[in-house]
């Protein structure tokens, strides 16, 4: 892919960014600030029409919203009713979307159709490319929702949420979501109903024992040539699954014990199901989430997580705290692959060899929460 | 009346810090405006009518407590995004 270029779309603390490759990735311009001063949880280019950028904003003063941009920025259109909940069913209290924290878009054979997940754990969903959205009914209706995710005002810092939603690129009626808290859930109908699926995975936060919900996945990503095949990076270890399995496997217990397996991304080569990569941080003692012992590390697996290995050639070799959010690690898809982290400190590292190397490639930008890298548009 | 706009939100008003307002109360005040510039009251009130954490609106000098409050035909509106964040 050396003639193909790339575009890094950034959300961060205080707005976004759209960093461009050139000459083969070579160098790197930064285009931007958008929506200065607004918490950007996600800015996603739909790769149905490679023109669309659908983002997810804050401030610190008004209700959450989304936009949409079909010229890269240029200008942006707000959602005329942006994800809201509706009113409350029995007894149920009212709940009020705070941000919405992750987009997805639909299927290719449902071209306008995008999923958006919310803190506190919702699931909406737009059929207007991003303009209108409605509430999946059946997950933030199901009368167990609850009982999964907890209240609405406990847990996870900054409150909880819904991400990692996945659709099957085998099938549009096949979702997969993530609630931390809650665990991962399927619904094999278009999100009328909903399964949990957590056998396998370990909460040390509960009560000893299986359990079939309550978990806190931190990030899910699902293979693109094989979709069966499900990577999880959860609060309490690495996991794989591959459907029909219904049980994840531990593939965090082959980390080096002094790293361990605790962190908030995971990635995929998506020309090789068996190449996964994390990005560690420390969950020991008061859980520091920071990179372990202050030296930043990719950890790569070739072998679906039969064993790591540390990638660390270019990161700084002591003293640095920074860490990576769940939304903050992306692959380019070429070849050789690129794999782009957005950290805490406002960088943007990149490897351009597949994990071997790395180059801090943008610096000065705010605490990023976002980073997906698409390829380059005009 | 008067409504007076933070600048936080005058890119629904085309720019003005300033706008005419008609309602009996808050919530009818802030209906008005959304009629005129749309999307405004969402980022202001959540889907359950609840003026939002960080959004304080005097009608006068006084904090309005909720959508419920009485606006009188002279009074001025002001809506301002309270201390917050960092």
């Amino acid at each position: 892919m050396t003639d193909s270029e790339v575009a890094l779309l950034i959300g961060t603390r205080k707005g976004a960014w759209i960093v461009r490759s050139s000459e083969g990735r070579q160098r790197w311009s930064t285009s931007g600030p958008f929506h200065l001063g607004a918490t950007v949880h996600h800015l996603v280019l739909d790769p149905r029409d490679g023109q669309t950028l659908v983002m997810a904003l804050r401030t610190g003063h008004l209700g959450p919203t989304v936009f949409r941009s079909r010229d890269w920025g240029e200008t942006w259109e707000e959602a005329t009713r942006p994800p809201a909940f509706g009113p409350p069913t029995g007894d149920a209290k009212p709940r009020s979307v705070n941000h919405v924290f992750w987009l997805t878009p639909g299927h290719p054979s449902e071209p306008d159709v995008w999923y958006a997940g919310t803190s506190p754990g919702g699931l909406f969903r737009s059929a207007d490319a991003g303009l209108t959205w409605d509430e999946v009914a059946g997950f933030n209706q199901h009368p167990d929702r609850e009982t999964w995710t907890g209240p609405d005002d406990g847990g996870t810092p900054d409150g909880p949420k819904l991400h990692s939603i996945l659709v099957d690129s085998e099938d549009p009626t096949h979702l997969y979501i993530g609630l931390s808290s809650g665990g991962v859930f399927e619904s094999l109908d278009r999100g009328e109903s909903w399964t949990p699926l957590n056998k396998g995975i370990a909460a040390d936060f509960l009560p000893e024992g299986e359990h079939d919900y309550g978990h806190d996945p931190h990030c899910l990503v699902q293979h693109p040539a094989k979709p069966e095949r499900i990577y999880q990076q959860n609060h309490c270890g690495i996991y794989r699954i591959d459907r029909p399995e219904t049980t994840w496997t531990r593939i965090g217990d082959a980390m080096p014990a002094e790293v361990g397996d605790v962190g908030f991304g995971i990635e995929v080569d998506p020309r090789d199901p068996d190449t996964a990569f994390v990005f560690p941080m420390d969950g020991t003692d008061v859980w520091p989430r920071i990179s372990p012992g202050g030296r930043p590390a990719v950890y790569r697996t070739r072998d679906a997580g039969a064993s790591w290995e540390r990638c660390d050639a270019g990161f700084p070799r002591e003293q640095a705290w920074f860490s990576v959010k769940r939304q903050c690690m992306s692959v380019d898809g070429g070849d050789p692959l690129g794999i782009y982290l957005g950290t805490t400190h406002g960088s943007v590292w990149a490897s351009l060899d597949g994990g071997d190397s790395w180059a801090e490639i943008v610096r000065h930008l705010p605490h990023v929460y976002s980073l997906e890298a698409v390829p380059c548009g005009s | 009346m008067r409504v007076v706009i933070p600048t936080l939100l005058d890119r629904y008003t085309e720019g003005q810090r300033e706008v005419q307002g008609a309602g009996g109360n808050v919530g009818e005040v802030l209906a008005d405006l959304e009629a005129r510039y749309p999307g405004i009251r969402f980022r202001l009130v959540d889907e359950h009518d609840r003026i939002r954490r960080h959004i304080h609106v005097f009608v006068g000098r006084e904090l309005a407590a909720d959508l419920e409050t009485p606006v009188g035909a002279d009074d001025t509106v002001k809506i301002v995004g309270a201390l917050s964040g960092g």
